[in-house]
């Protein structure tokens, strides 16, 4: 084991793909991720490793997908203006097949909105973002220490379903500091990857291609990525509780706002308020059946996102209207107040002598 | 019937180059540039250690005719992927292939900056002034008065601005090794190119950096003439705007 160590979660995140063998990351500048690039300029040369900071998001996505094509681990960063761009690029990635990382450490929006936190990509992560059928594993961690074990974590999946893993943070997770245990463990998944362009001596050529002109052939492509985004459904679904057995009102939140509803859990137990809190760590695939179980228990929902309200319409399809749901957001790159989601809490219960409706 | 002993083969497909059926048009350069760079390919006997990058455009189904590793990239991201194959495999081979849509309009900022980080790569762009896999429409490089699907009375400067020489804009940075624009108008100018092509390909094999051959080639089916006339037109009108010859040879 390893010796704790204060870090910022953008940190924690480089050194965790470090640690899980990247073996090149592309990056453009925007904040608030910039601690990433600067992070992997320094640690990732000095072992051997590749770091460029490429002339666009664009450039540094279609990197990633030319690494990943030669059979390497390939990150890249950015925030949500970022990851619009490179969208394009996701789209390719998961039509070819590739494996690869990208962190969103997500912003206010839209358009070029600020640089405070907010998740407002939840849609772009969780539905594909780019063109056609397809799917990312999106990862939600909530602390800086999580942040560095669910890039060692994005990078195995990445390899074992061959599709892009989305790292989902905000401004606030990226930012903060925390104290991180880092453990030199080795990558848990090791793949071959006979599909790699690394040059075709002893076997026939490789190619990798989208371009599929006969439509049985794209269908062919279709259907064999819905196949694998099954198998990930089955087998991947991750998520945290607490305080869900008896809970009345269930938090429902992922990343920085979890963490601000594990408070809120304490403050409305001390209460006397049945409170709980479902945190999603995979946001796709999104863990429906706690969610359902809590209903059948007869809970109600309280949805919290730095959102006008987007994960909530998960809630709102794997529950199909069997459960009271309510939705507290802050847009902008407001953070959510503990108090204020305390209070919808109480709203939430005819017996709290606190409620004001 | 295999051949006698004593006969010796002048001419033959390239290893490198799958035996398929042609998509191309008729009278089309893109053939011609496929085979050049398979011959090199087979004489430098580098098939195993090769990867190239297809574009978006016409040249997007060269892995159907390249024998060896080869991959696809969004249009005009094409140097971008290549980038992220070389660095990790450096000993490789890695080419693209571009047009002059993907090249010069969506994908100038990826050629440029590969250029100007010297790239250990080749880029090979084909440019025949028009967008064909689109059905003609006008490209960076369409010449003035040209017309075609998007400028059907001619190209207008006070419109669309001028043709934009990719050769002479890269030629302002520091980095690249090697750049030179060629055309495949003659069997003359066939072994010109195929001469420089080779160059590209020895800058790279011993690491000095990156290097790009523009290759001027016919389009007769969105230039509306027939082959013979393409290659005519090729050889009059494109090197007066276009200048053949080498733009940079070493740093």
């Amino acid at each position: 084991m390893g010796a704790k160590i204060l870090m910022t979660g953008n940190e924690a995140a480089s050194e965790g793909a470090i640690q899980a063998g990247c073996m090149a990351y592309y990056g453009y500048p925007i904040t608030p991720q910039n601690e990433i690039t600067a992070y992997m300029s320094l640690h990732m040369r000095e072992r051997g490793r590749v770091f460029l900071q490429a002339e666009s998001e664009l450039a540094a996505v279609n990197m990633v997908l030319g690494t990943s094509a030669a059979g390497f681990r390939a990150m890249t960063s950015s925030s949500s203006p970022g990851i619009s761009l490179k969208q394009e690029g996701i789209s390719y990635l998961a039509a070819l097949e590739l494996p690869a990382v990208i962190i969103n450490m997500q912003r206010g929006g839209p358009g070029l909105g600020n640089i405070a936190p907010a998740q407002s990509d939840y849609w772009q992560a969780t539905r594909g973002g780019g063109h056609g059928d397809y799917r990312c594993i999106v990862l939600a961690p909530h602390t800086v220490s999580e942040t560095f074990t669910t890039l060692m974590l994005a990078f195995d999946l990445a390899d074992k379903y061959r599709m892009v893993v989305l790292v989902l943070g905000d401004g606030r997770l990226g930012q903060m500091m925390e104290p991180v245990e880092l453990h030199n463990a080795a990558p848990a998944v090791k793949v071959d990857k006979p599909w790699a362009l690394n040059g075709c001596k002893g076997r026939p050529s490789n190619k990798l291609h989208s371009l599929l002109l006969k439509e049985d052939d794209l269908e062919e492509l279709n259907t064999r990525l819905q196949k694998n985004y099954k198998k990930v459904e089955a087998n991947e679904v991750r998520f945290e509780e607490v305080d869900t057995e008896d809970a009345e009102v269930v938090m429902v939140a992922y990343g920085t706002c979890a963490r601000l509803c594990k408070e809120v859990v304490r403050h409305a137990r001390d209460e006397g308020i049945k409170a709980g809190l479902i945190r999603p760590i995979t946001l796709w695939p999104f863990p429906a059946e706690p969610i359902r179980q809590a209903a059948a228990r007869g809970a109600k929902f309280l949805f919290v996102e730095m959102s006008a309200g987007q994960m909530i319409e998960d809630v709102r399809l794997s529950l199909e209207g069997a459960a009271e749901v309510r939705f507290y957001g802050r847009t902008g790159g407001n953070v959510p107040r503990w108090d204020a989601i305390l209070q919808k809490t109480r709203e939430m219960m005819p017996y709290s002598p606190l409620r004001r409706t | 019937m295999p051949p006698a002993s004593d006969t010796e083969i002048l001419y033959a497909k390239p290893e490198s180059l799958r035996r398929t059926r042609t998509h191309f048009c008729a009278g089309c350069g893109h053939g011609i540039v496929h085979r050049i760079i398979c011959e090199l390919i087979d004489e430098f006997g580098i098939r195993e250690k090769t990867v190239c990058v297809a574009p978006v455009g016409c040249a997007v189904l060269a892995y159907n005719y390249f024998d060896f590793d080869t991959c696809e990239a969004p249009h005009g991201r094409t140097p971008a992927v290549a980038t992220g194959i070389k660095r990790v495999l450096p000993e490789h081979f890695v080419f693209s292939y571009q047009g002059d849509g993907d090249l010069a309009a969506i994908g100038m900022g990826e050629i440029i900056h590969a250029a100007n980080r010297g790239e250990n790569i080749c880029v090979f762009f084909v440019n025949n002034a028009v967008y064909g896999m689109t059905q003609g429409q006008m490209a960076p490089t369409s010449l003035v008065g040209q017309k075609t699907a998007t400028s059907p009375k001619g190209r207008d400067p006070e419109n669309e601005g001028y043709p934009i020489r990719v050769c002479e804009l890269l030629a302002t940075l520091q980095a690249p090794a090697y750049i030179e624009r060629v055309a495949v108008s003659s069997p003359r100018n066939v072994r010109r190119a195929k001469k420089a092509i080779r160059k590209a390909f020895q800058t790279q094999l011993e690491g000095r950096g990156f290097s790009l051959i523009e290759i001027l080639s016919p389009c007769p089916t969105y230039w509306r003439v027939d082959p013979v006339t393409a290659m005519k037109e090729l050889e009059a009108r494109m090197p007066p705007i276009f200048p053949l010859g080498v733009f940079r040879d070493g740093r």
